[in-house]
């Protein structure tokens, strides 16, 4: 299946990535092309098959609540592009 | 010849045994491949990050602890690398992206916990595709790796920088990570000996997330007995990460000798099939001879669905990717533009610009097939189709203990034959994600060379957490035969 | 032309775990900003996520509350949004197959009626960061201390159909949430929040276009959001337009609500089951032990202060409403041993002064002991119900106890007959015209009688002996 260079953009948008306009062809292409081989999957039957979402048929081991965390702020922080008074600072956020 | 210049033709136990009788030094062992580094890495660039000054003081500490008797297992005093994905406290890790190019990790993975407590010392962190998202180590942000048989060559991907590393012998083990290939490809490219174990045998926390549902971090050396040592300290349950196994482990090296008269090798019929390539298939088909006459039966299996592999991983390791990374945003950590003019710029350039175009693609693709309207036909069909590859192995089990085939059609390519056609370089992988997909554990291991005087690797599939029965295969063939201690002679 | 109000309501409960639903960062309030923040919270590469077993236990509890059923394999989902106090670009929530499905609860509304109300789903998931938009040089500061805090949301059938039922369902599940303590309810601290869905339609036909109204964290401003929406809509509907489904932020300082465009931009949320979190389940041993460990829940505690105290419904629901006013309750029923005079104390003074103080029962200073002191000098007829509540004023204001407080200010009621008949006697003889005209059968006049009596006696009269004197010598 082809993808539009117009459903790319939306694709990009919602992925975050600000495809400039003298890539979106090329980029359009390479998602048609990987859709294309994609697509064989839509002629298999699987009919009452179960979605596989894990490779082993086990159950989530649970956590006993219990805080074993310290603060290392100053260390993680470290890695920040822009922090002040302890806070990771963006653009203005308009709600 | 002095003592230095041989060390790096040891293997893990011939180095171990070396610091602990004092035949040399932990700091000469790390010197020599130190040395080896500086040397043969320029022509390789298989190291993103060469952590001289913490191995040498790393080296000093443990010379002490040994000769005070504190450190006595298997990895003390043994130097090795990691790929470059796998968190090291202090220490760069770059997933080889401009996005993490100055991530110094704030902590340690798993496995690399467990290699520095048993008294290992980190050389460095090797090349790799980005993100892990590649089949020859091109999509690098810090240069492609060359392979050390043949320098215009690509070396395989994604643990393409580990590969060459082993291979050109700069470090005597890494730990790779294999999603599709990564670890089995690259591995059949160097003529070097990699294993995939099974999903969830060895612990992913602190690796970098490209698909969680197939990533499994295993070791790379020349030879399956290093292999299985370093699985002895890197396998088991790990409490934070929940996808972790709780099996027990077994001893890797003890069952090293078993004997393999009436082994059941099933052939896929499906992997020797159009496709592959004559002078791969003529080495492979050697070495199944070879497994014959030692006594283990050969039987057709059939993987029907496995054609299907390479559409499915198409669509549920980008999915996986396209959430996974979405952490990248500029934000904590990592790569941010210059003068953002609002919160969606800053998300929109800092990703642009911190990703390269593989990524990119694969997070554009992931996105789609998770997009209203699309769930059902991409993704919950690719979650359907992956069952039935799983049932397609399931049966071949049943007759066969053990799957044996090539790791890729061809020898390794040539630097940019491939580059540019995404496509092509996915049906790189077509032998190893069905493996992937299912969850089983798959190792290749050096079987020789094809007419073009490239190695060619055997990949080895078991059946669920049999890796003991696996390295005892490998270990037995590497006794009859000598491919995997060959080294480029450039780089002997 | 009639249009009828339907509601349906979101409600996030913050589960009270020690440490966050995945990872062992402390819950605690009020920490500096990002102290409370780890690896796991910070979604720094390479991390995962692992389920906390108490926010598990918390959601189970409130399932069998509620009469719903436990999932036996439950699934965590990603939803993928980008936004700075989300860290990992994603939330880990839950889409298809919830942990409690199905149930409900009943309402008691004002006219006395029941209603039950259906609940869809309550699902575990984390909770997101704060974004302080003080000025930062113009930027916004990002805390994620509270990201990865477990959160139950509780989802509600569309079955309310008035501001009244929204605001008594979110009261009755607010309750049920602390009696259970599966959270402590605190909505200054965020820690029960509520998000409306609300559409009008005329009796009868389809469901309206509904508009979402979020981050409603107090039952005034849920009742003022909810009709002031229902007006919007109403408005627009009559002057021919169209309500557009879209989410709309409550303020509570204009006491309007204003459409949040910037939340409609990409809400394609590519829901997926999450990788790194496997099938949780949730067998019936592990149901039974949770079940073995929940109080009486608020409707059954109901029922039974209706069948053991002879409560009316109103006062029983009122009284189980909070389990710590329950609790009060019953010690002071149980200690003056009669209920009636209890729940009327506990409704009324008690629940009064709470309310004009803005306390919660859990400060009250007057104690369950100390009530049912003052009560017994009720019973025994040393003061009369009037002069109780003023010695339960001085009580809460710490002046002592009942008696001493009685002692010291001479409040001690006046039985003795003979005292009572020589202020009658005083009143009468000083009244002639009023006597007249009640003897003449201006019956309403015996009041003015009480009054003039009452008064004389500083308010110590037993009521009853001076009613019985008063009327004999009037009649007399």
């Amino acid at each position: 299946m082809a993808i539009s260079e117009a459903e790319v953009k939306k694709v990009a948008r919602l992925a975050r990535l600000a495809v400039p306009d003298d890539r979106l062809e090329a980029y359009t292409q390479n998602l048609s092309n990987i859709l294309n081989l994609v697509d064989q999957l839509s002629a298999v039957d699987t009919t009452g098959v179960e979605p596989m979402a894990h490779p082993l048929d086990m159950m989530q081991r649970l956590r006993e609540d219990v805080v074993t965390e310290t603060s290392h702020r100053e260390k993680y922080q470290s890695v920040a592009p822009e922090v002040e008074d302890g806070l990771y600072l963006v653009p203005k956020v308009l709600e | 010849m002095s003592q230095a210049d041989s060390i790096h033709t040891l293997s893990l136990k011939g180095i171990h045994d070396g610091v602990h009788t004092g035949k040399f030094s932990v700091m000469e062992a790390t010197d020599a491949y130190l040395d080896r580094i500086e040397r043969f890495n320029p022509e390789l660039n298989a190291y993103i990050t060469v952590t001289r000054e913490s191995a040498q003081a790393q080296a000093v500490d443990i010379d002490n602890r040994i000769r005070k008797g504190e450190l006595t297992g298997a990895m003390a005093g043994v130097p090795y690398s990691l790929k470059d994905l796998f968190c090291s406290e202090g220490v760069r890790t770059t997933c080889a992206s401009n996005m993490l190019s100055n991530f110094i990790s704030p902590y340690d993975a798993h496995v690399a916990a467990k290699l520095k407590a048993a008294g290992g010392v980190l050389l460095g962190k090797n090349n790799m595709d980005e993100f892990a998202m590649g089949s020859s180590n091109e999509t690098s942000a810090f240069g492609n790796v060359c392979n050390p048989w043949d320098t215009t060559k690509v070396p395989g991907g994604s643990s393409g920088g580990g590969a060459a590393t082993i291979a050109a012998r700069l470090a005597p083990m890494t730990l790779g990570t294999d999603t599709g290939g990564s670890i089995r490809q690259p591995a059949s490219f160097c003529n070097i000996t990699g294993i995939k174990p099974t999903y969830g045998r060895i612990s992913r926390y602190g690796m970098i997330a490209f698909a969680s549902s197939l990533d499994q971090c295993g070791p790379m050396a020349p030879s399956a007995e290093d292999c299985a040592i370093t699985m002895n300290i890197i396998a088991g349950l790990d409490s934070r990460d929940s996808t972790s196994v709780d099996l027990p482990v077994p001893d890797y090296t003890a069952n090293l000798n078993g004997s393999l008269e009436g082994l059941r090798i099933g052939l896929p019929k499906e992997f020797f099939a159009e496709g592959l390539d004559a002078q791969v298939g003529a080495v492979i088909d050697r070495a199944i001879k070879e497994f014959q006459a030692k006594g283990a039966i050969i039987k057709e299996v059939t993987l029907p669905n496995s054609h299907l592999a390479v559409p499915v991983y198409y669509v549920v390791a980008p999915a996986e990717c396209s959430s996974n990374l979405s952490r990248f945003d500029g934000v904590r950590f990592g790569h941010r533009c210059e003068n953002p003019k609002d919160l969606m710029d800053l998300y929109e350039r800092s990703r642009w610009e911190g990703f390269g175009d593989e990524v990119k693609r694969r997070i554009m693709i992931g996105t789609y097939a998770l997009s209203a309207g699309y769930y059902d036909a991409y993704y919950l069909k690719a979650q359907q189709v992956r069952r039935l590859i799983k049932q397609d192995f399931e049966a071949a089990f049943k007759d066969v203990d053990v799957i044996m085939g090539p790791s890729c059609p061809t020898t390794a390519f040539g630097i940019g034959a491939k580059k540019d056609d995404p496509i092509a370089m996915y049906l790189e992988d077509l032998y190893t994600i069905p493996v992937s997909l299912a969850g089983l554990p798959g190792m290749t291991f050096p079987i020789g060379f094809a007419a073009d005087g490239l190695p060619v690797g055997m990949q080895l599939v078991g059946n669920y957490f049999e890796e003991a029965r696996m390295l005892n295969i490998a270990h037995q063939y590497q006794q009859w035969t000598d491919w995997h201690t060959q080294v480029p002679a450039q780089f002997a | 032309m009639e249009w009828e109000t339907v509601i349906g309501l979101e409600i996030h409960a913050q589960l009270a775990t020690n440490s966050k639903i995945f990872s062992g960062s402390s819950t605690a309030y009020g920490a500096e900003p990002n102290t409370q923040a780890n690896l796991v919270d910070l979604g720094m590469p390479g991390v995962l996520p692992v389920l906390n077993k108490k926010a598990v236990e918390l959601a189970i509890r409130l399932g069998l509350a509620i009469d719903a059923e436990i999932a036996p394999r439950s699934i965590f989902a990603r939803k993928n949004y980008f936004y700075p106090d989300s860290p990992k670009g994603y939330q880990i929530s839950q889409y298809e197959l919830p942990i409690v499905g199905l149930g409900h609860m009943d309402i008691q509304l004002e006219n006395g009626d029941t209603k039950r109300i259906g609940i869809t789903r309550a699902h575990l998931e984390e909770d997101a960061g704060k974004s302080l938009h003080e000025d930062f040089q113009g930027q916004t500061g990002i805390d994620l201390n509270r990201a990865g805090t477990p959160l139950l949301e509780i989802v509600s059938e569309p079955d309310m159909r008035n501001a009244k039922e929204a605001v008594a369902y979110m009261k009755k599940l607010h309750a049920l949430v602390r009696y259970l303590g599966v959270g402590d309810g605190n909505m200054q601290e965020g820690s029960f929040r509520c998000d409306a869905n609300v559409s009008v339609r005329r009796p009868g036909a389809e469901f309206g276009t509904r508009a979402e109204i979020k981050n409603l964290n107090s039952f005034k401003f849920i009742e003022r959001a909810i009709n002031h929406e229902v007006e919007r809509q109403i408005d627009i509907i009559e002057s021919g337009g169209k309500v557009v489904q879209e989410t709309r932020l409550y303020d509570p300082d204009k006491d309007e609500t204003r459409s949040m465009r910037s939340k409609e931009d990409a809400n394609d949320y590519r829901y997926f089951p999450d990788p790194d979190l496997l099938p949780v389940e949730i067998t019936p041993a592990d149901i039974e032990a949770v079940r073995a460990t929940m109080p009486e829940l608020p409707d059954a505690k109901k029922q039974r202060f209706m069948a053991e105290y002879a409560l009316t419904a109103y006062d029983a629901s009122l009284l189980t409403l909070s389990r710590e006013v329950a609790d009060y309750f019953e010690a002071v029923a149980q200690g003056c041993g009669d209920a009636k005079l209890a729940a009327n104390w506990v409704n009324g003074e008690v629940s009064k002064t709470l309310a004009d103080n803005e306390m919660e029962i859990a400060a009250v200073p007057v104690s369950s002991a100390a009530l049912i002191e003052l009560l017994k000098r009720i019973q025994d007829n040393t003061v009369s119900n009037k002069i109780a509540r003023d010695v339960f004023a001085a009580m809460w204001n710490g002046e002592g106890s009942a008696d001493a407080i009685i002692d010291k200010k001479g409040l001690k009621q006046i039985t003795d007959t003979s005292a009572i008949e020589a202020v009658i006697d005083e009143i009468i003889a000083n009244n002639p015209g009023q006597v007249a005209e009640y003897r003449s059968g201006k019956d309403k006049l015996f009041g003015f009688f009480v009054g003039q009596a009452m008064r004389a006696s500083k308010g110590k009269a037993n009521p009853n002996t001076l009613n019985d004197i008063l009327k004999q010598k009037l009649e007399g």
